[in-house]
């Protein structure tokens, strides 16, 4: 076993045991950030593969440059994290117990849409900043008035919809499909409100919807799905999918062997394991999110995160999540204290230089961010997004090989 | 036919999932709640060296099983003995055994979680064949034929043979099992580990078709237990029997009616069974 893992196992042993690590270190020498997100539960393979090691490559870079600007010196990031067993109800207890016990000085978001959504009012009543990334809803407005210190960075229901439907829109115009679009969704939270955009979306951009069926989350055998969808004759096959089943679905769109020249899955598209697992076969296959991997700041970003934790990133929110923490980071700096009130209008009011570029916030919401991407020869390239560069021309799924 | 071979095939996912429980409830009174964490230990090993030595899963088996009978006779020898001793009546060890095993979910969790946090992504012989004119994945029909000689070799040693006789008669009755002569604790050792042996070799096969993490291990215990319960605990042909009608109804459910209703669906066979048959489908009524 890697020490490593040892490593993770005492951290996981503590956690379980509901005791904090690095107490020791003593109040005022470091700048104390709590994290609370799934290790375990049903969102822990996600959270593990997007947040955690972005949080662990920020905190060992700050730690090797000396720590954070504060305060006339430097000081270290003592990091403490939580596993809140993806339930929102453990999320708020770890973070009470972060802001009561810990005194922690920042936090850094939840993972999920969920629990950004469950947990935005206990950020907001310790005056927090809450820079959520993987949060979509078309709530932004709604939330970001009510909660002055929740800001969004990865785009709403509607914009991730509308980045789908331009695609298919586009290719019937070029006569490259026709109309005909399968459609289906996890019954879950995520997946019914990209269904129910798209129902409205779809049909109003000229394309028919001629199979729309939702299935349970952790359904074991998706084959009568794929055949009904199949059956229906479609041009394109779209799945507002989570990640058991966006690699169940592809499976089955395989063995069926589906002839769509648009093949869309949800989360875990852009996972690197998507392509580890299903190798050339996935190739022209669009997923969810994107990102330029040719783009020199992002190139070394995912190498100094296979360096420091052994994973590749995915091509999608692990970007923005390294860039959400480069944006706590510049802020605290700017300012130069441990003053969340301050650094939250600092957030409000600056443009950081990140990894994706300049980031700025309008009414607590970032316009930089991708919607949909596609594996093309191996790595996973946006296609479109918002304000984004690097974007590159879609091509049409011809089989399975 | 579609709607056959599917649902016979999930049926035999089903089986692989409940049959190693059915073992445990059955014959040592233990309801395993670590049961679904067993199944993707199975799975996190097919994953592990598969990805990394290329070894195929069918290879895997081999080595899961056997190490899984020795780490679940370590586990009923050494955690689970004590409960049984002090329990004065099943009710009591039920008790116990429940919140013994929910405790070791939790610890299984988190060793799993330390080891890979991600997803068991890989994917082993997802080939298509066809059967009976229907498509499928060849790997789910590897794991049915696995599945059929694993239920039919319990089956064959439960009902014709000496050791096989022992077992069933513990699963009827303990105290008079005791009281003829057998072992009980030792059968009951037994029964256990082969019944995390079969979880663990079911979790392994369903992992080349089902993509699996670590945390997903209650789903399959939820499933286990509801399979277990209708089918009548102790008796493998009530398992089996129940994991059959489950799959073919899930599968006409969600091709004929709607994917949606799946859940809907087998929850509703399960309520009736409970009422009409509040013992399962094999059971034998209490006295």
């Amino acid at each position: 076993m890697k020490r490593r893992n040892i490593l993770k196992l005492a951290a996981a042993a503590a956690l379980a045991g509901g005791l904090s690590l690095g107490n020791a270190a003593f109040a005022g020498d470091t700048v104390k950030i709590g994290a609370v997100a799934p290790k375990t539960g049903p969102l822990a393979g996600g959270s593990t593969v997007t947040h955690w090691p972005n949080i662990e490559l920020w905190v060992k870079q700050v730690n090797e440059r000396g720590g954070l600007k504060v305060d006339g010196t430097q000081k270290k990031i003592e990091l403490i994290e939580y596993d809140d067993k993806t339930n929102p109800g453990e999320h708020i207890k770890a973070v009470q117990r972060l802001a009561t016990q810990d005194k922690v000085d920042f936090m850094i978001a939840p993972y999920g849409t969920g629990f950004h959504i469950a947990a935005a009012p206990i950020y907001a009543k310790y005056g927090y900043p809450m820079i959520s990334v993987t949060a979509i809803t078309d709530q932004i407005g709604e939330l970001s008035s009510r909660y002055p210190t929740m800001f969004f960075t990865l785009g709403s229901t509607t914009s991730f919809v509308e980045g789908v439907r331009d695609i298919l829109v586009d290719m019937h115009k070029a006569g490259t499909i026709g109309n005909k679009v399968a459609m289906v969704n996890v019954a879950d939270a995520f997946g019914i409100e990209l269904a129910d955009v798209a129902r409205k979306l779809f049909p109003a951009a000229g394309l028919e919807i001629v199979y729309d069926k939702s299935y349970p989350l952790g359904t074991p055998d998706l084959s009568p799905v794929m055949k009904g969808a199949k059956a229906s004759g479609p041009d394109a096959f779209i799945a507002w999918s989570y990640p058991p089943d966006t690699f169940g679905l592809t499976e089955q769109a395989i063995i069926e062997n589906l002839q769509v020249k648009v093949f869309y899955t949800a989360v875990a598209s852009s996972f690197p394991a998507y392509g580890g697992a299903f190798g050339s076969k996935i190739n022209n296959t669009l997923g969810a999110g994107g990102s330029n991997p040719s783009d020199p700041k992002i190139a070394a970003w995912r190498d100094a995160h296979k360096a420091a934790t052994g994973l590749d990133a995915d091509y999608w929110a692990s970007a923005n999540t390294y860039v959400s923490l480069q944006i706590l980071e510049q802020a605290i700096e700017g300012i130069g204290k441990t003053d969340s009130a301050a650094v939250t209008e600092y957030i409000k009011t600056h443009t950081f230089d990140t990894i994706m570029g300049d980031i700025s916030f309008d009414q607590q919401n970032s316009a930089k961010y991708w919607t949909v991407g596609q594996w093309q020869d191996g790595v996973f390239h946006g296609v479109k997004g918002s304000n984004v560069d690097g974007a590159v021309a879609v091509r049409v799924k011809d089989g399975w090989n | 036919m579609d709607i056959l071979v599917s649902g016979l095939l999930l049926a035999g996912t089903y089986a692989l999932v409940a049959i190693g429980l059915n073992l445990q409830y059955g014959v040592a009174r233990i309801m395993n709640l670590a049961n679904g964490e067993m199944l993707v230990l199975g799975a996190l090993a097919a994953f592990w060296l598969y990805t990394t030595t290329q070894v195929s899963p069918l290879l895997t088996i081999f080595l899961v099983g056997p190490v899984a009978f020795v780490g679940n006779w370590l586990i009923y020898r050494f955690l689970l003995t004590p409960l049984v001793r002090r329990s004065k009546n099943q009710g009591m060890l039920e008790v116990d055994s429940i919140l013994a095993t929910f405790g070791m979910s939790f610890f299984l969790v988190g060793v799993m979680v330390s080891l890979e946090g991600g997803f068991f992504a890989y994917k082993y012989l997802s080939e298509p064949i066809v059967i009976l004119g229907s498509i499928t994945g060849l790997n789910r029909f590897v794991a049915f034929l696995l599945a059929v000689l694993i239920g039919g070799a319990l089956y064959l040693w439960l009902n014709h043979s000496r050791s096989g006789a022992a077992v069933r008669a513990v699963a009827v009755n303990t105290e008079a099992a005791g009281l003829v002569g057998i072992n009980v604790p030792g059968v009951s050792a037994l029964a256990f580990a082969i019944g995390g042996a079969v979880t663990s070799v079911g979790g392994a096969l369903i992992s080349t078709f089902i993509t699996l993490d670590a945390s997903i291990g209650v789903i399959f215990t939820m499933k286990a237990l509801i399979i277990v319960i209708m089918g009548g605990v102790g008796d493998i042909r009530g398992a089996i029997v129940a994991a059959i009608i489950l799959g073919l109804v899930e599968t006409t459910v969600a091709t004929l009616i709607d994917p949606g209703l799946t859940l809907v669906a087998a929850y509703l066979i399960f309520l009736l069974v409970l009422l009409l048959r509040p013992q399962g489908l094999f059971g034998k009524s209490a006295t």
